[in-house]
C-alpha cells in the first residue's frame, strides 16, 4: 500500500472537516504513515472467504410499536445551541447571495 | 472511629442496615476525599457536593422506611441503595456537564438522563460527580484529556492508564467504592490495572448505551469499577439489562446472583475447584515486562493450587487485533464524531461560513488523538481504500473472534491472561509514539472485537506498582468471571501485597507537591 503525501493528508482532512495548521498536517503526514505500516500485516491472511464481522451478539430487528411518546422539550433541546432564532437553531447561509 | 472511606461497598450496605451510619456520612467522607485530593490527582472534573448530598438523604429516607417496614420491603432494597458512585464524564446527568474530556463539549449540559444514570437513581446510589477521561474515551494513559491528566496514587509521575483513568483512580484513591467507566479497547480494564483495583468490560449488548458519548458503536461497553469483585458485581447488575432505546442492549436476563457472591473467602476458593482455564501463549507479547510476567505465572500457580486446571491456548490471530482495532474503531469513530460541528450544541468558531465554520470548530475544538483518529478513520473509508481497509479489517474480526469460539467449543470455563504487558509509565513516555500507546493495549482489544466480557483483578505488584489478572469468558458470563475472580480473591485473601495501600496517595493533599500537568510538563518528552 503506497503511503499518504502531504496532500493526501490535506485532503482527508478536509473530507473531516478538520481545519489544521501546517504544522500539524505535517506531524500527522509521519504519523498516520507510521500507523498505516502497522495495518501492512493484515495482508498476509488470505480472507477471501471469510465473510465480515460488523458486530457480535447475535441480534434481530426489534421494531417497536409507531406510536408517539414525549419529546424532550424544545427548551431542553434548545438549551446547547450556540446561536438561536426563536425556537430556531440560527445557521450561516448554505445556498448562494445574501 | 473507622474511616468510612475504605470499607467496600457491601460493607457500607451492611453499616445502613444495621445503623451504623448513614448515606451522608458516607457521601461527606467521600466528598471530602475527593475534594481534598482533587488538586494532587485531577481524577474529577466535577464534584457535586449538593447534588450528592441530596441523594443522600433521599437514600436514608428510603433506608429508614424500609427498615421500618422490615420484610420484604427491605430484602426489595438493592445493596448501592445509599452508596456513592462516580461517573465517566461520558454520561449523561440532565442538567449536568459532559464533556468526554474534549473543549469541544465545554459547557455542553446534558438534557436527559442516560439509562444508567436512571438506573443508578432508581437502586438509589449517590453520585457524587464525573471523572476525568481521554477525550472521546481515546487514550491509554489519560494524558490527552483537555482537562489534564491524571496522576496514579501508586506513584504520582505515573499515568493511570486510560481511558477511564479518573474513575479508575477515583476509586484506587478511596474517592468512590464504586465508578462507571467505558471499554472500547481496554479502557476500563487497563486502568483497573494499572492503578490495583477491579474492572469489569461486559459483553457487547449488556448495558445500554442510550446517553452515553459514542466513540466506536460495535466495540464500546460500559463497565464497573470497585475495589472487590462483590461490589463490581452488584454494580453491574444495579446497570446492566434491556432498554429499548438502545437496540444493540440484548434481552438477555440479568443473573440476581450478581449480588450473591460467596462473603466467605474459603468458599470463593472453593468455586476454582476443578474449573478449567486457558492461557494464551500469544498474550505474553513482545515487550512485556519479566516482573509483570512473573506475577501473572504466579497468579496461575495459584489457581491451579486452588485446584484450578490451567492449560496454555493459541488465540493465532492475536497478532492482527492491533491492526483490525485501529482500522474499525478509528472508522466508527470518524462517523461518530460527525456531529460535532458547532450547529445544535458546544461552541461555534469560525468567521461565518459554513464550511469555515466547521473546519475552525473542529479544528479547534479536537485533541491531537481524537484528529489521528478522525483522520484514520476518513481515511480508511474513502472511496477506493474501504475494501482494503475497513472490509478487510471486518473480515479479520471474524478470524479473532473464531479463535475465542473454538476455546469455548473446546470446554474452558474462562481465559487467564495479563491485562497489561507493562506496570504504570511515566507521564510523557508513549506521548510522541501513537503506535507505543496503542500496543499498551495488545491484550485486551481482542475482546473488544470479539464482544466478550473480560476482568482485570489485582494480583500483585511489580517494584511497588499494581498488576492486574484479566479473565476473559464466553458472551454472557460475566458472573461466571465475577466468581472465578471472588475465588481469587479468596485464596489470595491475606497475601501481603493486598494489604497495601497506593504509596504516594498521602502526597496527593499535599499543597506542596505540584499538580499532575506541572509533573507531566516537567517529564514531557516531544509534543505530540
Amino acid at each position: 500500500m503506497p503511503g499518504l503525501s502531504r496532500d493526501d493528508v490535506a485532503h482527508v482532512a478536509h473530507l473531516a472537516r478538520l481545519g489544521l495548521t501546517d504544522e500539524e498536517l505535517g506531524r500527522l503526514e509521519g504519523q498516520l504513515n507510521h500507523i498505516l505500516d502497522q495495518y501492512a500485516i493484515l495482508a498476509k491472511l488470505d480472507t477471501e472467504d471469510i465473510p465480515p464481522t460488523a458486530q457480535t451478539i447475535e441480534l434481530e430487528n426489534i421494531l417497536r410499536e409507531d406510536v408517539a411518546g414525549p419529546s424532550l422539550p424544545v427548551e431542553a433541546v434548545l438549551a446547547n445551541a450556540p446561536d438561536r432564532e426563536g425556537d430556531f437553531i440560527r445557521v450561516p447561509p448554505i445556498l448562494g447571495g445574501d | 472511629m473507622t474511616d468510612l472511606t475504605r470499607l467496600r461497598a457491601h460493607e457500607m450496605a451492611a453499616r445502613l442496615r444495621s445503623g451504623e451510619t448513614t448515606s451522608r456520612l458516607l457521601a461527606e467522607a467521600h466528598l471530602d476525599a475527593a475534594e481534598r485530593d482533587n488538586r494532587g490527582l485531577n481524577a474529577w472534573l466535577s464534584i457535586d457536593r449538593e447534588r450528592a448530598l441530596a441523594e443522600a438523604d433521599a437514600a436514608d429516607a428510603r433506608m429508614t422506611a424500609a427498615l421500618a417496614e422490615g420484610g420484604a420491603a427491605l430484602a426489595a432494597t438493592h445493596p448501592l441503595l445509599g452508596i456513592p458512585v462516580a461517573l465517566k464524564d461520558l454520561v449523561s446527568i440532565a442538567g449536568g456537564q459532559a464533556t468526554a474530556g474534549s473543549r469541544i463539549l465545554e459547557g455542553y449540559r446534558s438534557p436527559y438522563d442516560a439509562h444508567i444514570t436512571e438506573r443508578l437513581r432508581d437502586v438509589g446510589a449517590v453520585i457524587l460527580g464525573k471523572t476525568n477521561m481521554d477525550e472521546f474515551a481515546m487514550g491509554s494513559s489519560n494524558e490527552h484529556s483537555a482537562y489534564g491528566p491524571v496522576a496514579n496514587p501508586w506513584d504520582l509521575d505515573t499515568v493511570p492508564g486510560g481511558s477511564s483513568g479518573g474513575s479508575a483512580v477515583a476509586v484506587a484513591a478511596f474517592h468512590s467504592p464504586l465508578s462507571i467507566g467505558t471499554d472500547t479497547g481496554g479502557s476500563i480494564r487497563q486502568p483497573a490495572a494499572l492503578t490495583g483495583v477491579v474492572g469489569l468490560k461486559p459483553t457487547y449488548g449488556r448495558v445500554s448505551r442510550y446517553g452515553i458519548v459514542a466513540f466506536a458503536s460495535s466495540l464500546d461497553q460500559i463497565g464497573p469499577f470497585a475495589r472487590d469483585a462483590r461490589d463490581a458485581a452488584a454494580l453491574l447488575h444495579a446497570i446492566a439489562g434491556r432498554d429499548e432505546r438502545d437496540s444493540t442492549s440484548a434481552p438477555v436476563p440479568v443473573p440476581d446472583e450478581l449480588v450473591g457472591l460467596p462473603a466467605s473467602d474459603d468458599e470463593a476458593a472453593a468455586g476454582l475447584r476443578g474449573k478449567r482455564f486457558g492461557l494464551p501463549r500469544e498474550y505474553f507479547v513482545a515487550g512485556m515486562e519479566p516482573d509483570v510476567e512473573r506475577r501473572i505465572r504466579d497468579a496461575v500457580a495459584t489457581l491451579e493450587g486452588a485446584g484450578a486446571i490451567v492449560e496454555e491456548v493459541s488465540l493465532p490471530h492475536t497478532d492482527y487485533g492491533l491492526a483490525t482495532y485501529y482500522i474499525v474503531a478509528p472508522a466508527e469513530a470518524s462517523a461518530n464524531l460527525a456531529r460535532y460541528d458547532g450547529i445544535r450544541f458546544g461552541p461555534r468558531l469560525g468567521d461565518g461560513d459554513v464550511l469555515g465554520n466547521y473546519l475552525a470548530t473542529r479544528g479547534r475544538g479536537f485533541g491531537p488523538e481524537v484528529k489521528r483518529r478522525i483522520m484514520l478513520g476518513t481515511y480508511a473509508l474513502s472511496a477506493g481504500y474501504y475494501d482494503a481497509y475497513y472490509l478487510k479489517a471486518q473480515k479479520v474480526r471474524t478470524l479473532i473472534k473464531r479463535d475465542f469460539d473454538v476455546l469455548w467449543e473446546g470446554g474452558f470455563d474462562a481465559l487467564v491472561a495479563p491485562t497489561s504487558p507493562t506496570v504504570a509509565w511515566r507521564f510523557g513516555a508513549k506521548m510522541a509514539d501513537p503506535v507505543a500507546m496503542y500496543l499498551s493495549d495488545a491484550c485486551t482489544l481482542p475482546v473488544n472485537m470479539a464482544g466478550l466480557p473480560g476482568i482485570s483483578i489485582p494480583c500483585g505488584l511489580s517494584e511497588g506498582l499494581p498488576v492486574g489478572l484479566q479473565l476473559i469468558g464466553a458472551a454472557w458470563s460475566e458472573l461466571e468471571l465475577f466468581r472465578l475472580a471472588r475465588g481469587f480473591e479468596g485464596v489470595t485473601a491475606t497475601a501481603e501485597w493486598r494489604a497495601q495501600e497506593p504509596a504516594q496517595l498521602a502526597l496527593a493533599s499535599d499543597p506542596a507537591v505540584p499538580p499532575p500537568v506541572e509533573r507531566a510538563a516537567a517529564l514531557a518528552g516531544a509534543p505530540a
